[in-house]
């Protein structure tokens, strides 16, 4: 395989305090929505699309976080189709992927690399 | 989907480093799943019916070749050619062509209004037609027939008929008898069936108008669908001068090779042994020897399929397994039939009452399974044979050694030729422990999803054989049932989800120990669930106070105790909805529910209301709902107490209330019970003495009438009761389950619980009336509490770094002159 270049941008997004412990905030940047989590209990950060691929709906932001063994997860609040938030695999068994993307906390800031 | 299964198993076992494969597909989508098609007229879409999508394909290198059939074969140079001109070579070819639609030679098939059933476009055009139809039929009362016909049931046409040639339906798979009783269920849901009927002619001046029969009645109906059975798809086979049986299919051997060696053919276009396979098991079993061939693998041959299918028809259970049609005196058959329950079972067992030979089930098939296997692995069957179907009467019954009792070769999922032995590898080697992680490692329960249950007491069975105990835990989190959390917490005065998780549990935490702690905790010491601590632990519609619909909206419900209302609060609501552009609808409950409020709009319209004297509905929460009520001595001619103002105070007393799951209730004013109190979590009806209370019934799927447990009650007594049953049911339920089920698992039952809350055998009553009134007297409108915190109520944002922009995605439709959700069915990006 041929070595793809990627770039990236790194783009602030929001305050630490605009995304609840434990839980999710949506983004708008550049008419894309991200959704952003402050996974408190493990101190990490972690960013997926907003949309959640089962029913086409904006809403992963708005879902539970947790963990399965030492997976990070979200579940989609329609119908708890749970992915992973480090690669945004689907656990619940079907053929869904999430986009991720990396999160750096600087102070009270939340960056995105896009 | 054969072919698709094809490329599956090829590429499972690597087959695309040694081969490039090329998929030539007729139909314009990828292969999608047929077995469901009836889904698609309801619940399904095609992106979920599709076996895999595009990217899929590419993925694994497989070029997919759509709307382009191929047209013709050269078997000596090995090229094919295409309908669009293309030519390719081969090392291998592989028909998997399936099968058309057999349409037999009635006069007047070309009519419009006649349709078949077997793609997508099919069923498109049916879908387009039906609006003008109210009369249809099928012909055909086989498996793919009773598919179609509900199919039409779905599409709204409520007069459907069937109509089968044979004296009885599904005349492949069960006898007269099974037909007899799936005729009653199929009349019960509005399908007139119609045996021994021999279609001469279909009448009407270029559309369908009627139909005449060989005995010479007349059925009118505008609308016609034919599914009498398939003719395999072996015209190329036959262009390219392979050799096909007289009746159509393309020959092949053990192996599945055509004539031509290097050509194969699988699925339902292949005849085997004067058999055409019109299943897709034993299709994929087929798609299985072929791709073991290709790959250099051991080739076992096909030698025939067990046709034992398990079906649910129209929400009927059919099933047939071994042979189901041998006879006295070949064999001694065991027959129990309940016509009320509307259940039918068969055993077929051996004159020596060793083997069970084959049966049918209708009605319940839920020993399916079990049969199936003990047919297959000739294991022994009870001395009392018909405990095979009735089950074990008075012995000690043990449901879950059945699937142990299993040898290792057993085939646990047909679809996909999985046996025991390789799902207990993957519990015990791999560890896979849950029905999710079995799906992805073995594919097990993907196609029919018949095993899923056996897979779940296999899992159950091996992890108990290991000495590890199946506790009734709330998840990976916590090793505890919710009943022993809750005396934990309470114990432990933990007042936040992070307090209970260090103290008690592991991890971080998922989306199922979250919001059942988070009832814990509202059901201890009703605090604002929106408060520190507890916020991201709600459940979908309690962390916004307002239930999640399509599109990504909030409908909305305030309090409207007993469902009595001002014409002063009647119009503020209509207000309200018409200011923020929300669709109204009146609920069961008698509430009014506004729907289409976008997430940042519910604190202004909550502070509307609240300005208006509205409180939180709680419509969105395990919680309290409504209590109903008629309106009883007040106005009612008939009415003997005043269920109005009882509804009010029993409403306004347990409002807030959260509990293990939903709760609903309802006064009815006499005997005549109009409040529908009988199907409520807790019902009163009035008496001439006082209130007659009854617990535990419930709507939904499964329905349940409640049970009286107090007679002639005064309000107070009545309440004093209600306090205990509903702080009982708090305490000890799971989470999720409604009272009913509660009440149906409890060990002694209702007369347990009457022991309890009346007789205070255990003596916490005393206990269960003060607890309850500490959550009465702690309530607040949680509402109010939102929309006057800032800290709670800055989360009412679509986007944070955008509070004031709404979601651009959330598209409206217009009906009857007011909002609706676009239909998620239709991808939107």
């Amino acid at each position: 395989m041929e070595n793809i270049e990627i770039k990236t941008q790194k783009i602030y997004a929001c305050q630490i305090s605009d995304v609840p412990e434990n839980g999710g905030a949506c983004v708008l940047i550049d008419g894309e929505q991200i959704a952003i989590f402050n996974f408190t209990s493990k101190g990490e950060w972690y960013a997926t699309q907003n949309l959640c691929p089962h029913k086409q709906q904006m809403a992963l932001s708005r879902g539970l976080i947790g963990s399965t063994g030492t997976e990070p997860k979200v579940a989609c609040p329609f119908h708890k189709k749970a992915f992973s938030l480090k690669n945004g695999a689907c656990l619940s068994g079907e053929d869904f992927t999430l986009k991720t993307y990396p999160v750096e906390v600087e102070k009270d800031k939340v960056f995105l690399y896009i | 989907m054969v072919g698709y299964k094809f490329c599956e198993k090829l590429i499972a076992k690597s087959g695309n480093d040694l081969y490039n494969i090329t998929v030539f597909g007729e139909e314009i989508r990828p292969a999608y799943d047929r077995v469901h098609l009836s889904a698609y007229m309801g619940e399904k879409t095609i992106e979920e019916l599709t076996m895999a999508p595009l990217d899929w394909y590419e993925t694994h290198n497989i070029s997919l070749k759509l709307a382009d059939p191929i047209t013709n074969v050269d078997l000596d140079r090995k090229m094919v050619s295409s309908h669009s001109g293309l030519s390719l070579p081969y090392d291998f070819l592989v028909f998997a062509t399936g099968s058309a639609p057999f349409v037999p030679m009635i006069p007047g098939v070309e009519k419009e209004g006649v349709f078949v059933y077997r793609t997508i476009e099919d069923l498109d055009m049916m879908k387009a037609y039906a609006p003008k139809a109210t009369r249809a039929a099928v012909i055909g009362g086989g498996l793919l027939g009773l598919e179609a016909a509900k199919a039409l049931l779905d599409l709204g046409i409520s007069d459907s008929n069937v109509i089968e040639f044979a004296p009885r339906l599904m005349p492949r798979q069960i006898d007269q008898a099974g037909s007899d009783l799936l005729k009653g269920k199929l009349r019960d849901l509005g399908i007139k069936v119609h045996c021994n009927k021999n279609t001469q002619e279909i009448v009407g001046d270029g559309k369908i108008e009627g139909m005449t029969f060989a005995d010479g009645e007349r059925l009118e109906v505008d609308m016609l669908v034919i599914s009498a059975g398939i003719k395999p798809r072996d015209e190329v086979a036959k262009i390219a001068g392979l050799e096909v049986g007289s009746r159509g299919g393309i020959l092949v051997n053990d192996l599945l090779q055509t004539s031509d060696p290097s050509v194969y053919a699988i699925g339902e276009c292949a005849l085997h042994n004067t058999m055409i396979y019109g299943l897709v098991a034993p299709g994929y079993d087929m798609a299985e020897i072929v791709a073991n061939q290709l790959v250099g693998a051991d080739a076992k041959s096909f030698t025939g399929f067990d046709m034992s299918t398990k079906l649910k028809l129209i929400g009927v259970d059919v099933a047939s397994f071994g042979n189901p049609f041998l006879e006295e005196p070949d064999c001694q058959t065991i027959i129990y039939e309940n016509k009320t329950k509307g259940v039918y079972k068969r055993i077929n067992i051996g004159n020596d009452s060793k083997l069970l030979l084959g049966g049918i089930l209708v009605g319940d098939a839920s020993q399916y399974s079990m049969l199936l296997q003990t047919v297959n692995n000739k294991l022994p069957i009870p001395e009392d044979p018909e405990d095979l179907i009735l089950g074990a009467r008075g012995g000690e019954g043990d449901a879950g050694a059945g699937v142990m009792a299993l040898p290792d070769e057993a085939l646990i999922c047909s679809c996909e030729a999985i046996t025991k032995g390789k799902i207990i590898s993957e519990i015990t080697e791999n560890n896979a422990t849950t029905i999710d992680e079995i799906k992805k490692s073995t594919k097990a329960c993907t196609g029919c999803g018949g095993c899923t249950p056996m897979v779940k007491d296999l899992i159950q069975g091996v992890l108990k054989s290991q000495g590890k105990v199946i506790r009734n835990v709330l998840c990976e989190h916590f090793d505890y049932s919710r009943q022993e959390l809750l005396s934990l917490a309470k114990l432990n005065n933990l007042k936040t989800y992070d307090e209970v998780l260090h103290k008690h549990g592991v991890g971080d935490g998922c989306e199922v120990c979250k919001p059942a702690v988070a009832s814990i905790l509202a059901s201890l010491w009703n605090e604002n669930v929106l408060g520190t601590g507890r916020l991201t632990a709600q459940d979908s519609n309690d962390r916004y106070l307002a239930n999640i619909q399509r599109g990504g909206t909030y409908s909305v419900v305030p309090r409207i105790p007993g469902g009595e209302i001002t014409p002063e609060k009647l119009i503020v609501i209509g207000n309200v909805a018409q200011k923020y552009g929300l669709y109204t609808k009146i609920t069961g409950g008698q509430r009014i529910d506004m729907f289409g409020a976008h997430v940042s709009d519910l604190p202004k319209i909550w502070e509307e209301l609240i300005a208006a004297g509205f409180e939180s509905g709680h419509a969105y929460g395990k919680a309290l709902r409504t209590v109903k009520s008629c309106v009883g001595t007040t106005w009612c001619r008939f009415g003997v107490q005043d269920a109005v103002s009882f509804a009010i105070e029993v409403e306004n007393r347990y409002k807030g209330l959260r509990s293990p799951h939903k709760l609903k209730s309802a006064v009815s004013g006499c005997i005549r019970e109009c409040a529908e109190a009988q199907s409520k979590d807790f019902g009163i009806i009035a008496t001439e003495k006082g209130w007659n209370l009854y617990v535990g019934g419930n709507g939904g799927s499964k329905p349940r009438h409640a049970d009286l447990i107090a007679t002639d009650l005064s309000s107070e007594e009545c309440i004093r009761l209600i306090d205990r049953f509903l702080m009982f049911y708090i305490k000890t339920a799971e989470p999720l389950q409604r009272t009913a089920t509660w009440i149906d698992k409890m060990e002694g039952g209702i007369a347990y619980l009457k022991s309890v809350i009346i007789d205070d055998v255990i003596g916490i009553n005393e206990e269960l009336e003060l607890e309850m009134q500490s959550l009465v007297d702690n309530y607040k409108c949680e509402w109010k509490e939102a929309v006057e915190t800032p800290e709670i109520r800055k989360r009412f944002v679509h986007f944070v770094n955008a509070p004031e922009t709404k979601d651009p995605t959330v598209k409206f439709e217009e009906m009857r002159s007011q909002i609706k959700a676009e239909d998620w069915n239709i991808a939107k990006f």
